[in-house]
């Protein structure tokens, strides 16, 4: 029990980490990447823009 | 017979009026069979919400004759307002309802002999109404409006069928009184949040997977490339609430004929899937679903757009990726194992990121236009809303931590920061949300009296801070009462002793409530009367004459 435990809460600890971190990673790299400024731009005139 | 008239129902009139009349024909078997009063009464009410439905469906076909609903009126496209007109409407309704029953029993607390010594009037059962009333029929009636407005606005698309969202909207109002009516008469699964009972869980399952298709179906035919980040929250609120609403509701009725039922979990893992249901009913319902309504309303009623849209994007994905985790922190000290209840605290502080970076992001869409606070009282509400979103998103990882946990579970602390977030956060974006829609459905220029928001706006903070001081108050003095020892040893308090301290408190609480009802009348008030006598959209006459400067 203790055995299962143990290996459970290392791999969290673990691979948790990472799996935060890349996620993380990747929502600020597609979030501040250049190429996608403008669009991003356009987008948040979205409600203003309505007829 | 008319030659534009068609000849049949379409598909979906079809596939609608068929379901509802085995639904209704079903609910009458079961009325007719059932040894269970309660489920007589529930199925009979199911049998003719249903029969009404199919009724309604025809009457509509004979009416128009099934006419095509044109996608575009002069270009611009044909938005269905009707059902969000209904759900404005509903909102308002059950919102008065709902913090009056919370009055009474905040009063009950301070002078129990207001149960009356019946059981359908007991604080035991008015609880889960008011909880649910509030959260679930006030809400969820303004999150259902708001969204079937947004996503058509900002897809620029009307959504599609011509019953589905009618379906959408009152089948969710008709599992309202179910749920509502079956706590009254004593069905409940005794789970907080999670009370009614099976029947009505399996019908707002099939209501919310038609809600589900009809916003993604609206997605689908948007004309506006781009998908505005307050339809992500609505989506990501829609799809969470799916799911922990079906797994924390996995239960075997004892028989198709009575309400009881049991849940397939077992002892503390019931509690845990009850608690990850529950704090995840806080985070994608009344947080994700709201934060929605921030990011469209806000920039819409500031007009300018939101501070950052990167910022929303991760605000977005870090909410909802960390949201998911921190349901076990309302485990501490229970039967759950030690390392669970650590990680739930621990990601509800990691949590504290996001959910100031989309106050801030909310907040900072004023910067350049902070004067219009000043004029506008609409604006005001919203913006202390996000402020008071702040504060009790700051306060819950606080409590989250086992060392504060153990002074505050189980005390009035807990009550107050709920409240905090309910009134102040939920309430304040709900009512502004309501101001800037039911002139915008009626096509009126502005509420009929920005005065009346006024009014609305500082009776209503008063009995916020009133309230959430109050409980602060009594809270900690509670849990500083329980665990306070003499110099032998032994408690220094009987229990009734800190019922007996906490009475003045309760008193100031219901006294908050009180004008946090009185606002809320004052506000429907002020809707209806836009509603009949708003000055026109189209009429451009000089000077807003409603328009007051702020005292």
């Amino acid at each position: 029990m203790n055995e299962a435990y143990n290996s459970v809460a290392s791999f969290a600890q673990t691979w948790g980490l990472v799996y935060f971190v890349v996620l993380f990673a990747v929502v600020l790299a597609y979030a501040l990447w250049p190429k996608n400024r403008s669009r991003f731009d356009e987008a948040a005139h979205i409600p203003l823009r309505e007829d | 017979m008319a030659q534009t008239k068609a000849k049949y129902l379409t598909l979906e009139e079809g596939f609608f009026a068929a379901f509802l009349i085995v639904i209704a024909f079903v609910c009458l078997i079961i009325a007719g069979k059932t040894y269970d009063q309660v489920m007589a009464f529930h199925t009979a009410l199911g049998s003719l919400f249903a029969a009404g439905g199919a009724f309604i469906i025809f009457k509509n076909y004979f009416n128009d004759g099934g006419m095509a609903i044109p996608q575009e009126v002069d270009g611009k496209p044909n938005y269905n307002l009707g059902p969000i007109k209904f759900g404005a409407w509903a909102a308002v309704f059950w919102g008065i309802a709902g913090f009056t029953v919370g009055l009474i029993i905040a009063l009950q607390l301070a002078y129990p002999v207001l149960n009356f010594d019946l059981p359908w009037t007991s604080f035991g059962r008015l609880r889960p109404l008011h909880t649910s009333a509030v959260i679930f029929a006030f809400g969820g009636n303004v999150l259902l409006a708001t969204s079937f407005y947004v996503v058509q606005r900002t897809s620029r698309a009307r959504m599609p069928g011509r019953i589905a969202p009618w379906f959408v909207i009152l089948g969710y109002n008709a599992f309202i009184v179910i749920a509502g009516t079956g706590y009254l008469l004593g069905a409940t699964q005794s789970k907080e949040y999670a009370e009614p009972e099976w029947y009505a869980d399996l019908w707002l399952t099939i209501v919310w997977v038609a809600y589900l298709l009809v916003f993604l179906g609206t997605l689908w035919k948007r004309k506006e490339p781009h998908i505005y980040v307050a339809n992500w929250f609505y989506l990501a609120f829609i799809i969470t609430i799916a799911m922990l609403h079906i797994v924390n509701n996995l239960t075997v009725p004892v028989s198709i004929y009575g309400t009881k039922s049991y849940i397939v979990w077992a002892g503390v893992q019931d509690a845990m899937v009850q608690w990850w249901y529950g704090h995840n009913a806080v985070g994608f319902f009344l947080t994700a679903g709201f934060l929605a309504i921030m990011y469209y309303f806000v920039p819409k009623r500031a007009e300018r757009p939101v501070y950052s849209y990167r910022l929303s994007i991760v605000h977005f994905w870090a909410l909802i990726f960390l949201y998911i985790w921190a349901g076990p922190h309302h485990l501490h000290y229970t039967a759950l194992p030690q390392w669970a209840s650590t990680l739930g605290a621990t990601f509800s502080i990691i949590l504290w990121m996001p959910s100031w970076g989309g106050m801030i992001n909310g907040l900072m869409t004023l910067s350049g236009a902070w004067d219009k606070l000043r004029t506008d009282p609409v604006l005001r509400m919203m913006v202390v809303s996000i402020a008071f979103y702040g504060m009790s998103t700051f306060e819950g990882p606080l409590m989250s931590l086992r060392s504060v946990n153990s002074l505050s579970h189980y005390t009035d602390w807990t009550i107050g920061h709920v409240h905090s977030g309910a009134l102040g956060w939920v309430g304040y974006i709900s009512f502004g949300a309501l101001y800037c829609l039911i002139p915008w459905l009626w096509n009126k220029k502005q509420v009929y009296s920005l005065k009346l928001v006024n009014w609305h706006f500082w009776i209503s903070t008063i009995g916020i801070v009133l309230y959430i001081c109050a409980m602060w108050v009594s809270g900690i003095m509670q849990g500083l009462m329980w665990r306070a020892y003499d110099q032998l040893g032994f408690l220094e308090y009987s229990f009734i002793e800190t019922v007996e301290a906490m009475h003045p408190f309760y008193v100031i609480r219901a006294l908050g409530g009180a004008l946090f009802v009185a606002g809320a009348l004052i506000m429907a008030y002020n809707l209806w009367m836009t509603v009949r006598h708003g000055e026109a959209e189209e009429a451009e006459t000089a000077g807003a004459g409603a328009m007051a400067p702020a005292e």
